[in-house]
């Protein structure tokens, strides 16, 4: 067999040597009536050649950017990754090793990880960051079970509705069975912002957290300042969500708006899309909270010799010690994507993360004014943006079929989320799509 | 077995941070000059000027740094791995390849349906590759790891027990399951009792039947369990739990055990989850991405988390209107590269390939714990599975432990097993060698572990200091922990180098 190694002589002398003379008489102490229809129908094994091949035409019955334009965000960015950061995770001593437990073998990992916290840190604004959590949908949901853990005895969680849809539904999902939570719904305004006049009214002192994107899921750059001060005004936590953390680079960084927790996706950071997963969740805080963090902490310490070293550190939060007393279910940190974004991070380095910010922001707006300019298309919202924006594309369902023709996916259709929304657009445009491309969009909304 | 090799060298020696190197202006990072046609599209008050630490480094020098740093990590590739529980077995490069093919590293998941019919496809066809190994009828592969799936399977069996009138309290858990089940629990809103296994080291009926009552909405098995054993009452269990109205929930981490021997849905077993980075090859990564599908029986496949994949007239749709589901759990379609790389090797495998795989890994645990028997204590004389556990006690006498163990395993290089885990067995070391090793490495291990139980006899300081080899030496984590240091800044690191120079002058 492929990937065992055994040879029938092996079989045979590990069999005696353990005083068996079948491999079946391994497992004859299971009961009968549970291993006699344990049988397994599936298709028999193929050759490297044929799974190849195989794979190869699933593959190929998905459009990729490599064949179609793609304007699609919302949550998930096609971005340019350096060749260095696949070389660097592809490296088995950090993809086939497990989490680091054993610290004396792990420097690499631990080091890595340590590094990590800080670029993430440093790109938020924020004091603290953990190792990482699954997606950023998991992480504004332990967002918000860590601020309801420290606000004891408040109730409301507000949940902006720019806030990206399926991150609130799992933040309902998650919040669904544990007593005494309600979520509220705060609109938007015309700019494409949290309403901030509605939010401040409806905000008590039961208020344990606002959650707002920064940029929220129609691209907006939020002003965050009079939403931290309502915040203030009544103790609640304002926690921020960022999906495009490339837009972080430029943007001034939710630690600087007074943000209390910050959490977003990472995928934007060196992670191929890949359907939308495997990226990371980043969730960063004041170090005030750092004792009721979820997930994975690298910190730095010595070893008996005095040199510097890093550990898995304040596991006492952790299931695996504290059991049904811990601050999370959380056992993994999407450790290799984590490493992924801290090569993305290190290799563009200060000048080139703001390089390529800004790349988007010029093509994205030069895209937008385009779109409204020449085609015709008017927009949604009025707010800043960075490298999203709303359109309204007037019989939009009806129309798609001619992107399609021209190998287009002009944007993601809001209408399935927002009622309000029918025939908008969600555009995004991002460095790699070349001018050419822009052109054809605007070629193709332009007739009708 | 000679002594490992003294001392470390230069070349396992630990970069500097990646922020104490690299020089002002410096990045790896080129994009020509394009016109910027519209003049500061963002006001100045949304705006920052720089980004203060971040590092500033060539691609070589970014390259090297992380070079270096994989030098200092223990790996499936260069060590053996025997971590009870963890199933560190050989992660198959052909699922490397295949998952950075752009046809399914490039997907955007919001794309219409129609334009990734084959990522459709792949995901319909796993979910019921499965459902077949594992003897369930529908599967979800939306958790992103195993502890995802435990949170999404506690809360389809509270989702049906309420629409059946009362979600009940509590979840039964058994001293030996891994901690991520009570904690699972919690975050479910569910209460944790906890049942102790027979001094046989599984669970009796008898133990159940006294916990069980119509407060009760799971218990939660692991089978094998994390000891290595089959959990033979596991039938008449699920009868005394289905009898007042609860359900089976199976941890199935263990799978790697059972593929061909014996399927958890023909035990009673009503909700399971599958660890994809465990039985199915996907590489651990330094602690994830993984992924944790679910499976259900058939009466709960309508509660199973959105989207669902389903096909119609030969297409591949993807359904969020489920009324009864228990919503969602992770964004878009779950770790799909995770699922990528797992259909690969079912695939590879075959039916034949998997059932050969769970009984190489039963004989090659079995061949170990033989040749271990004896220099050390095991915790349970039953027949193992897939891992066995033994423990420090025949070494305490000489004041050497099961940490001690472990670190002077380093320095023969072999990762060490899971150590103190399952808690239920004091100084456990948790053994799971997985198929894919020959029967020279089981042998150079068994050696290994023979000469540290004689070193324990005869020159137990040598033990006790260990490891002696690796890069670094044993780490405070009292400290770590007492004042976490949890990133780099820089006025810190100075001042703290300053204070180290200090002390040694």
């Amino acid at each position: 067999m492929r990937y065992t190694p055994h040879t029938p002589t092996d079989k045979e002398q590990m069999l005696r040597a353990i005083g068996l003379n079948r491999v079946e008489e391994l497992f004859n102490h299971i009961p009968s009536s549970l291993t006699e229809r344990s049988k397994i129908s599936l298709p028999s094994g193929l050759s490297e050649v044929e799974v190849k091949k195989t794979m190869g035409s699933l593959a190929a019955k998905n459009a990729t950017p490599q064949d179609w334009h793609f304007f699609l965000g919302g949550g998930i960015y096609h971005h340019f990754i350096p060749s260095v950061v696949d070389a660097i995770i592809s490296r088995s001593e950090f993809s086939t090793s497990y989490t680091p437990y054993q610290p004396e073998v792990s420097q690499g990992t631990l080091q890595a990880i340590y590094e990590f916290q800080t670029l993430i840190c440093q790109l938020t604004g924020m004091e603290v960051g953990n190792a990482g959590l699954y997606d950023g949908a998991s992480a504004a949901a332990e967002a918000v079970l860590m601020a309801r853990r420290i606000q004891e005895g408040r109730r409301r969680v507000f949940l902006s509705r720019s806030l990206h849809p399926q991150y609130r539904s799992v933040i309902a999902t998650y919040l669904k069975n544990l007593a005494g939570v309600e979520l509220m719904e705060v609109p938007f305004t015309k700019q494409g912002g949290t309403d901030v006049e509605f939010l401040s009214r409806a905000m008590d002192e039961k208020a344990i957290c606002v959650v707002v994107g920064y940029p929220n899921f129609f691209g907006i750059i939020e002003d965050l300042t009079p939403i931290q001060e309502a915040c203030a005004r009544i103790g609640s936590f304002l926690v921020t969500v960022t999906t495009e953390p490339l837009s972080l680079a430029l943007l001034k960084p939710p630690g600087d708006w007074g943000a209390d927790i910050a959490v977003g996706e990472g995928q934007s950071l060196g992670i191929p899309m890949n359907l939308g997963g495997p990226g990371f969740g980043f969730f960063t805080c004041r170090k005030k909270f750092v004792r009721s963090m979820p997930g994975r902490l690298v910190g730095e310490t010595v070893d008996s010799e005095g040199r510097r070293g890093f550990v898995l550190t304040l596991s006492t939060r952790e299931q695996h010690i504290r059991r049904e007393k811990a601050t999370s279910n959380i056992c993994t940190n999407q450790s290799l994507c984590a490493l992924a974004a801290a090569a993305f991070m290190a290799t563009l380095g200060k000048s080139g993360m703001r390089r390529l910010a800004e790349v988007n922001i010029s093509r994205a707006h030069e895209a937008k004014n385009r779109l409204v300019d020449e085609a015709g298309l008017n927009p949604v919202f009025s707010g800043s943006f960075f490298n999203e924006f709303v359109l309204r594309v007037e019989g939009l369902p009806q129309r798609l079929g001619r992107f399609t023709a021209e190998r287009i996916i002009p944007g993601v259709p809001l209408a399935r989320w927002y009622s309000e929304l029918q025939d908008s657009l969600l555009v995004c445009v991002t460095e790699m799509n070349p001018k050419e491309e822009i052109e054809r969009l605007v070629r193709t909304c332009s007739g009708n | 077995m000679s002594e490992p090799a003294p001392g470390t060298n230069r070349l396992r020696s630990a970069p500097p941070l990646i922020f104490e190197s690299g020089s002002p202006g410096r990045s790896g990072f080129f994009w020509p000059e394009e016109e910027a046609k519209i003049k500061d599209p963002i006001p100045g008050g949304f705006l920052r000027n720089d980004i203060p630490g971040f590092p500033e480094l060539g691609e070589l020098e970014v390259l090297r740094h992380f070079t270096r740093l994989s030098h200092l990590n223990f790996a499936i590739e260069s060590q053996f791995y025997p971590l009870g529980s963890c199933t560190m077995k050989y992660n198959p490069k052909v699922n490397e390849v295949v998952a950075r093919l752009p046809g399914f590293s490039l997907l955007h998941p919001l794309a219409p349906p129609e334009l990734i019919q084959g990522a459709l496809e792949l995901l319909h066809d796993l979910e019921r590759w499965l459902a077949e190994i594992s003897g369930m009828d529908h599967v979800t592969l939306q958790p992103a790891a195993g502890a995802q799936g435990e949170l999404t399977g506690l809360m389809v069996i509270r989702a049906y027990l309420a629409g059946r009138g009362n979600p009940r309290r509590k979840i039964v858990v058994p001293d030996t399951a891994h901690g991520t089940n009570p904690a699972s629990s919690t975050l479910c809103g569910y209460d944790v009792i906890q049942i102790s296994s027979n001094e046989r080291g599984i669970i009796d009926a008898g133990k159940v039947e006294e916990v069980m009552n119509e407060d009760v909405a799971a218990l939660m098995i692991t089978n094998p369990n994390t000891l290595g054993l089959f959990e033979k009452n596991i039938q008449a269990i699920a009868d005394m739990v289905h009898k007042k109205g609860g359900l089976v929930y199976l941890d199935g981490a263990n799978l790697n055990a059972l593929m061909g021997i014996a399927k958890p849905g023909e035990m009673g077993v009503d909700v399971l989850h599958i660890n994809l980075h465990k039985t199915f090859s996907t590489p651990h990564g330094g602690g994830g991405p993984g992924a944790g599908p679910v499976g259900v029986k058939a009466f709960l496949g309508d509660y199973l988390p959105v989207p669902r994949i389903v096909r119609k007239d030969g297409r591949f749709e993807v359904e969020e209107n489920c009324p009864s589901s228990v919503g969602r759990v992770r964004s878009f379609f779950g770790n799909f590269g995770i699922l990528v790389r797992a259909y690969t090797y079912m695939i590879s495998l075959g039916s034949d390939g998997l059932e050969e795989t769970s009984r190489m890994a039963l004989l090659n645990a079995n061949y170990l714990r033989k040749k271990l028997e004896g220099a050390y204590h095991l915790a349970y004389t039953a027949p193992c599975m897939h891992e066995c556990v033994f423990t420090d006690r025949l070494q305490q006498k000489h004041g050497v432990t099961t940490l001690d163990i472990a670190k002077r395993l380093l320095d023969y290089g072999f990762h060490p097993p899971t150590i103190y885990f399952p808690l239920v067995v004091p100084g456990a070391l948790m053994i799971e060698p997985t198929e894919t090793e020959s029967r020279e490495t089981l042998d150079a291990f068994a050696e290994a572990m023979i000469s540290i139980a004689r070193e324990a006899k005869e020159n137990p300081t040598l033990v006790k200091t260990a490891p002696h080899s690796t890069p670094v030496s044993r780490l405070d984590e009292a400290r770590a922990a007492r004042k976490p240091v949890l990133r780099w800044e820089r006025a810190k690191t100075e001042s703290a180098q300053l204070s180290a120079i200090s002390k040694k002058s």
